[in-house]
């Protein structure tokens, strides 16, 4: 998603030969009785954006502080580098963070704030003002340099963060919910601003963020995190597209789920009897499956077709009655209730005017699905 | 509140205030009074203030209690921050509850009984009483008003600040020293000077643990003023009110000013 | 790392220990021992060189005898519940004069809010002894409150105030009062209006609303106030000595003699001991107040 198609797939995790930058190896985090982390193996990879990504308290942001140094792990190992960095406090790591609050400093101006980390490093001190400049540079605030972080916006103190965190060249950027403080539209503008600065600098970027929308845009994979194990890692489109899990599939965007038995019919083809008096649901399923598994079936709804008519060609076909509309400007979303008292939800980008749509509430519908557009789940 | 500002508040703050601010107007107006009747009015004079800095007693007890002051409101400052600190910050450890209880407890300890409780230990130790003494003790019962001061302020700091700057390189110390300690400096300059006024103040303990070589304003103040008033009295007295006026009001503009400031600088950033 | 926190922990931790555990071990330790005409001039005194044995003889020598006393000794029991009273009913009147006050800031405008607040503040920094000081001119036979009384001819002689109970309660009143008001007008300033507007609206009139809206609303504040009143008032020693007289009894005032006029060590400690322990209850009592104060705000 994040990737124009016209470049060599970046994909270093498929590659058996790549090192990965950051590797936990079975790290469980404790607060006392609480588990924060339980048991996580992860490896993550040079260049990579990747997002971390569940409700809060599932651990997500203990996982992140964790590569910076602010807690430890109980048990496991965490390698950066190939090397474990335990013992390497804070203020050691090439890691930065750009902190939730942003954390800027109020006392010093936004060109001190960004020269902050350069003047505790190694960096000759006639070489700062070069990096500040070109930090400010990259987040468009040459004009605000002299400015306390009290004299500028809630967006510009964002970029200022983000520039302080940068400005050390850091291996790896962590971002502690970048953008949770901005209104909708500027978040939206700095998710591909945050995208484009990550490709720029060529930064290794970990985010935590609880936004599924916000790390399906950013991220090159995603990471599904609940009570402190991780659920799924891919790709965003294979996270939307084929969830392991009732969880993932039900926590990244909108889902119709049904419960029901397969049999599988040769040919990865499954059926599943869901309810009495429907005919079984058409679907794929990778891997053998015996007679009479319980699965979920998960269906995008706008995957689901809705029509007046009953179509002939396709696998699925359900009949029901429309329940209720939601009119959201570019798409609409049909609910619609089967004889047996389900419902089932479908959607339809409106790219004719409100007057030529001819479906509306009370209506006999038919809602069909191809038998490849749903997933087939085992839990 | 609903602010309906009625004749019965107006009432209650006049007559309020002029019950806080007579006794000390009177004060000031009899300071320059010609006669050494402090009651009777019998002209304009300023000789009072003149004899005052004659005084060498006086002068002495002046130069003792701000020496006192002075540096046992730096030592408990320090000592005081410090405390706040390990309150907020250092988590659990031994002896935790006994450590608050001792930072709290001198704020409501009657000052005969630290007094006593002071003196008695100076002389077991076999300590020789003066101003060595009272600053001992001005430091211990001061720095507990600091430390409240200085916790409360760092109760409400964001520890994200102090973490942001460990990950940009500072040590620990270095992330006190430049980020940490100019944010909470106005509250440290406040228990100092907390610390101050009340070590200038100071009477009941002072008067324990003074011993006879070394002599405070206020004890000065207390054995002449326990023979009656006088103008002398008055016109310190008028000093030291003039002062701490002057302080408060400068510092209550000062900080209006910069809120005033940095209220329009903030909507001047929303604006942007 | 662990070094410096160590540090951090141990300074002010030393400090606490050497100036303020210990005296109080000592006071407790002189308590229990006897007078005697000696330097120092009580026994027993520990003499550690005699080991063990001296240890065992010291601590057979301690003894009640000293708190036996002050209960057979009608000066200090008197001494006890004249503090008692003197400081609940100044704690009273200081309510009853800081309540209005703290009440009218809360009404008054915006813009005078920080003035007043201001004027509150600025006698707490003024010197407490010569606002005591300052009442001794008003409160004396020829003072001004008398002067001011017989001009306009309500009376024909001086009243006697000054050196009696009456200027005592003055005193407190007056310079424990911003004491008083400071809590109140936090508490009144954070009460929302539309709860007034709200009784009002319900059939309420103006006094029943603060009856039952604004005072129970504002009692954490009033708590609050009371008991930084009543705590140090109750050990006060400067304004008895100033402006009380030989019949005002204050045990801060009784500590402070029998310890440099009759040099009883042993009985100073003792009157110590128990003033702490009368102490406690009411200092345990205003902690509880501000904990519930401040879960209620999360």
């Amino acid at each position: 998603m994040a990737q124009p198609a016209n470049r060599p797939v970046f994909a270093p995790w498929t590659d058996p030969n790549e090192k990965p930058l950051i590797r936990f190896q079975n790290v469980t985090k404790r607060f006392g009785e609480f588990t924060a982390i339980d048991n996580i193996t992860i490896d993550i990879y040079r260049r990579e954006f990747f997002a971390l990504l569940g409700p809060s308290g599932c651990g997500k942001t203990t996982l992140m502080r964790m590569l910076a140094g602010f807690e430890t792990p109980t048990e496991g190992t965490i390698l950066l580098d190939g090397q474990d960095i335990a013992p390497i406090p804070p203020n050691k790591r090439a890691t930065n963070m750009m902190f939730q609050s942003y954390a800027l400093f109020p006392h010093l101006t936004v060109w001190d704030n960004i020269a902050f980390g350069l003047r505790r490093s190694d960096m000759p001190k006639d070489q700062i003002p070069a990096r500040v400049e070109e930090m400010l540079k990259l987040v468009r605030l040459e004009k605000f340099a002299r400015r306390k972080p009290h004299q500028i916006s809630g967006g510009q103190r964002q970029r200022v963060a983000l520039a302080r965190s940068l400005a050390k060249a850091p291996k790896l950027l962590l971002l502690d919910e970048p953008l949770g403080a901005l209104d909708k539209k500027l978040r939206q503008d700095t998710q591909f601003e945050l995208m484009d600065i990550q490709e720029k600098t060529g930064t290794t970027f970990v985010i935590v963020t609880h936004d599924q929308e916000e790390a399906m845009t950013v991220a090159s994979r995603v990471a599904v995190m609940d009570h402190g194990r991780m659920i799924q890692v891919d790709t965003p489109d294979r996270i939307y597209e084929t969830p392991n899990s009732v969880y993932v599939a039900d926590f990244i965007g909108d889902v119709n789920i049904i419960a029901g038995t397969a049999t599988p019919k040769g040919d990865d083809k499954v059926s599943i009897v869901w309810a009495e008096g429907q005919a079984p649901i058409a679907a794929t399923a990778p891997g053998a499956l015996t007679p009479g598994t319980p699965v979920h079936f998960a269906i995008r709804p706008e995957k689901v077709a809705i029509a007046t008519q009953k179509p002939e060609d396709r696998a699925n076909v359900i009949e029901g009655t429309v329940e209720d509309i939601a009119y959201l400007g570019n798409i609409s979303t049909y609910k619609v209730a089967l004889p047996g008292g389900q419902m089932i939800k479908a959607q339809v980008a409106n790219d004719r005017r409100i007057a030529r749509r001819n479906i509306t509430w009370e209506d006999k519908v038919w809602l069909s699905f191809t038998d490849t557009a749903g997933v087939v789940l085992l839990n | 509140m609903n602010r309906r500002f009625s004749w019965f508040n107006a009432t209650s703050l006049t007559l309020g205030f002029a019950f806080l601010y007579l006794p000390m107007i009177i004060l000031v107006i009899f300071s320059f009074n010609q006669s050494k009747l402090v009651t009777v009015w019998a002209g304009f004079s300023t000789k009072w203030y003149v004899e005052l800095f004659r005084d060498e007693a006086f002068l002495n007890a002046a130069w003792v209690t701000l020496k006192v002051a002075v540096v046992s409101s730096t030592v408990s400052t320090l000592l005081g921050t410090m405390a706040a600190y390990v309150l907020v910050r250092a988590g659990r450890f031994q002896g935790r509850t006994l450590f608050s209880g001792m930072i709290y407890a001198p704020l409501v300890m009657p000052e005969v009984i630290t007094g006593l409780a002071m003196l008695l230990l100076f002389i077991s130790i076999g300590l020789d009483r003066g101003v060595f003494t009272i600053i001992l003790a001005h430091v211990t019962f001061t720095m507990c008003f600091v430390s409240v001061v200085v916790s409360s302020r760092l109760a409400t700091f964001d520890k994200s600040l102090e973490e942001a700057a460990l990950d940009l390189g500072c040590t620990p110390f270095d992330a006190f020293k430049s980020v940490t300690l100019p944010i909470i400096a106005p509250a440290v300059i406040s228990g100092w000077l907390l610390a101050f006024t009340l070590s200038l103040d100071d009477l009941v303990i002072a008067q324990f643990v003074a011993g006879p070589s070394a002599t405070t304003l206020p004890m000065k103040i207390f054995s002449s003023v326990r023979l009656g008033v006088s103008p002398q009295i008055n016109a310190l007295s008028t000093i030291m009110i003039s002062i701490v006026t002057v302080g408060v009001i400068t510092a209550s503009l000062v900080s209006k000013r910069s809120i005033a400031r940095q209220r329009a600088e903030e909507q001047a950033a929303v604006r942007n | 790392m662990n070094f410096r926190r160590l540090f951090l922990i141990f300074t002010p931790y030393t400090w606490l220990l050497i100036f303020f555990l210990i005296p109080f071990a000592i006071v407790l330790k002189i308590s229990l021992s006897d007078y005697a005409i000696s330097i120092p001039p009580y026994t027993p005194v520990l003499d550690l060189e005699a080991g063990w044995a001296g240890v065992k003889e010291f601590l057979s020598a301690l003894d009640f005898e000293n708190f036996t006393f002050l209960t057979s000794d009608a000066l200090y029991y008197t001494a006890y519940l004249s503090s008692l009273k003197i400081a609940f009913i100044s704690t009273v009147i200081t309510l009853i004069v800081g309540y209005p006050i703290a009440y009218g800031m809360a009404q008054a405008p915006d813009e005078w809010r920080p003035t007043l607040m201001m004027l509150v503040i600025l006698p707490f920094w003024t010197s407490f002894l010569i606002r005591v000081y300052s009442w001794i001119g008003i409160l004396s036979n020829e003072g001004f409150l008398n002067q001011f009384l017989m001009w306009t001819g309500i009376i024909d002689a001086p009243l006697q105030i000054l050196n009696t109970n009456t200027a005592v309660y003055t005193g407190i009143v007056y310079t424990y009062l911003p004491f008083m008001i400071l809590p109140i007008y936090s508490a009144l300033e954070k009460l929302d209006g539309s709860l007034i507007e709200a009784a009002e609206d319900l059939g309420c009139s103006r006094l029943q609303a603060f009856w039952l809206v604004t005072f129970p609303l504002s009692r954490p504040g009033v708590i609050a106030g009371c008991f930084l009143v009543f705590i140090p008032a109750l050990g006060e020693f400067v304004i008895p000595s100033l402006l009380g007289g030989s019949s005002t009894l204050m045990i801060g005032k009784v500590l402070f003699e029998e310890f440099f006029v009759n040099r009883d060590w042993p009985v100073a400690s003792a009157v110590a001991v128990v003033l702490l322990l009368i102490l406690i209850i009411p200092i345990v009592l205003f902690q509880r107040n501000e904990q519930k104060q401040r879960e209620a705000e999360g």
